[in-house]
């Protein structure tokens, strides 16, 4: 076991520089959220001075967090950013573990076409439909409304992609026919007996679901007008344009945008990781 | 009444959500994408018929060239870049012997958390001139390097690369790392006692192993590079100087919803949709050849 000794002596260093490149921009983005813009000019990450380890801690400031939750509304961006990403993540679990259970769990005609169908739906590219979904949400008045954003993605095809491998891989036939012989409803075996069992891929899909509408900025984008309806990444986006030269405030409200996500990944790593690699194995 | 058995309606009630908004918000935007790519419009309510002249316009517009040309360009970097380094991270994690192993894991994959948006925010101002991380950075190092050098005036692609690198390597190597892990190690250490090199070993014995999801992962990759838009509208605040920034899907965004004509962007959905169709295709056939 000597030679792997020596391998791993060579190995330690390497991965530990590319674990510094990667939290560079992390690090930095920090610091500059709690810089002034003078220190911003000043100093790389945290300015120097005579308090503990040689840095000016005194001049660390939340300015930029005062300014962006109390004149710039950023709070109201948070909220509705909170508001899509759960709201979409809860509907289109549910759509999507319904859609997953039938197309698992139910004999009927025409199953193989809903099937075929279901992946079909999963290959549409979004960028397609940009225009076209527009000009419809125009005519259905959706427009600038929570609705519009929320409404196409109830029963997301990929959702029901996952439920019904998920479904099949882990729910015996047996159980469910043991619930209908003891007059139990169709609604009710779904929610007490299929769902607790899916549980891990709920989880996942949750968290993928709510991360991908956390992240979203095309749709909001195209969708909303009016700025008090934009998510934090269209409100970040329209900072910029405005705020262009307040470098600590954009980083401030950009660590205020990513925080929770980071945050709720390190909480849930296990089902985050299992939610991403899902979709990779063919069942 | 008959128990056991359930109405042949029960699935058709579980699939009302999904038929309900794959119709209304899939099929018949689907169609309309295509009676649109025939029209011109001025915003969503006027709209004027065309016939081809999208289609025939598209491959005389020179903008339509610069932007394909720019997203196949950054979708190489993807492939030759980004894909072997994520593959070279999982194959230095995928040792059992290696201590704090998921602490790196986890740092590798953390960027991937972060929004495209975020992304280009956090390096359009590490690339800023005068106060980026970047410009500090190298005047620190060598202080006959300007501090005024605008990196995102000049090195435009290589900008886009590297943020693509921070954010998907560590991405990419999840997959990888699953893929390995599936590898037996008895394999690859009999191939050992036989005297292969670790080249040869890694070649002949690895990875034929995981080319299945290789094979997956570059297919995301290209797709999810083709269809590009918000990390350079954000990093560049659009399509950079002389364009070349610009995507196929900005320059969709930017005809649709800039300039309002939502035929010629829905002529535009369609072309990068093929190519899309095509790419899929080809992979397919690929890895199919590839088991036989």
């Amino acid at each position: 076991m000597k030679k792997s000794n020596t391998a791993l002596l060579f190995l330690y260093p390497l991965l530990v520089f590319f674990s510094i490149l990667t939290l560079v921009p992390f690090a930095w983005m920090i610091c500059a959220a709690f810089k002034g813009n003078a220190d911003f000019f000043n100093s790389l990450f945290l300015p120097q001075g005579d308090g503990f380890l040689g840095i000016a801690w005194h001049r660390l400031t939340f300015a930029n967090f005062t300014k962006l939750f109390g004149e710039l509304g950023m709070l109201r961006a948070t909220m509705n950013s909170v508001f899509l990403a759960s709201t979409t993540a809860l509907l289109g679990t549910l759509g999507g573990a319904m859609g997953g259970y039938a197309l698992a769990k139910f004999e009927f005609r025409g199953r193989k076409w809903m099937t075929r169908l279901v992946l079909a739906a999963m290959i549409i590219p979004g960028p397609l439909l940009m225009a076209p979904g527009y000009q419809m949400m125009y005519h259905l008045g959706l427009l600038d409304t929570y609705a519009g954003m929320l409404l196409p993605t109830i029963a997301p095809a990929f959702g029901i992609f996952l439920f019904r491998q998920s479904i099949l891989n882990s729910v015996p036939m047996e159980l469910i026919e043991a619930a209908r012989i003891d007059g139990a409803g169709e609604v009710r075996i779904f929610a007490t007996m299929v769902l607790p069992i899916i549980r891990p891929m709920i989880g996942a899909f949750l968290m993928i679901t709510f991360l991908g509408t956390w992240n979203n900025f095309i749709g909001p984008q195209i969708l909303f007008q009016s700025p008090e309806k934009f998510p934090l990444s269209v409100a970040i986006n329209s900072l910029k344009g405005v705020y262009g030269q307040d470098y600590g405030m954009l980083m401030a409200g950009t660590l205020v945008s990513i925080a929770p996500i980071l945050v709720l990944f390190l909480l849930l790593q296990k089902e985050f990781i299992a939610g991403l690699t899902a979709g990779s194995v063919k069942g | 009444m008959n128990k056991g058995r359930t109405p042949a309606m029960t699935p058709w009630i579980f699939l009302i959500p999904f038929l309900l908004t794959f119709a209304v918000f899939t099929l018949y935007p689907l169609t309309q994408s295509f009676v649109l790519s025939f029209q011109q419009t001025f915003g969503p309510r006027s709209t004027v018929p065309v016939g081809f002249e999208n289609f025939r316009y598209l491959f005389t517009d020179p903008l339509f060239w610069i932007a394909l040309k720019n997203t196949v360009i950054f979708t190489l970097c993807s492939l030759f870049v980004q894909l072997p380094l994520s593959l070279g991270l999982a194959l230095l994690l995928n040792r059992p012997e290696l201590k704090g192993r998921s602490l790196f894991r986890l740092i590798f994959f953390a960027p991937s958390l972060v929004g495209l948006v975020f992304v280009g925010m956090i390096f359009s101002l590490i690339f800023e001139k005068r106060t980026g991380l970047l410009n500090v950075a190298l005047h620190a190092i060598a202080p006959a390097f300007p501090l005024e050098f605008p990196w995102l005036q000049n090195y435009v692609m290589p900008a886009l690369v590297i943020a693509a690198l921070w954010l998907y390597v560590g991405f990419n190597m999840i997959y990888f790392l699953a893929a390995l892990q599936t590898v037996p190690d008895e394999l690859v250490d009999a191939a050992g006692i036989d005297g292969a090199g670790p080249w040869d070993r890694f070649v002949h014995v690895t990875l034929p192993h995981i080319l299945p999801v290789a094979g997956f992962v570059v297919l995301l990759s290209i797709l999810g590079s083709l269809q590009l838009f918000e990390l350079p509208f954000v990093l560049l605040g659009g399509s950079g100087p002389e364009n070349r920034g610009l995507t196929l899907v900005m320059y969709l965004y930017n005809t649709g919803f800039v300039t309002g004509d939502l035929g010629y962007a829905s002529a535009i959905g369609w072309v990068l949709a093929l190519i899309l169709a095509g790419v899929t295709i080809g992979q397919r056939a690929l890895s199919r050849k590839g088991e036989e």
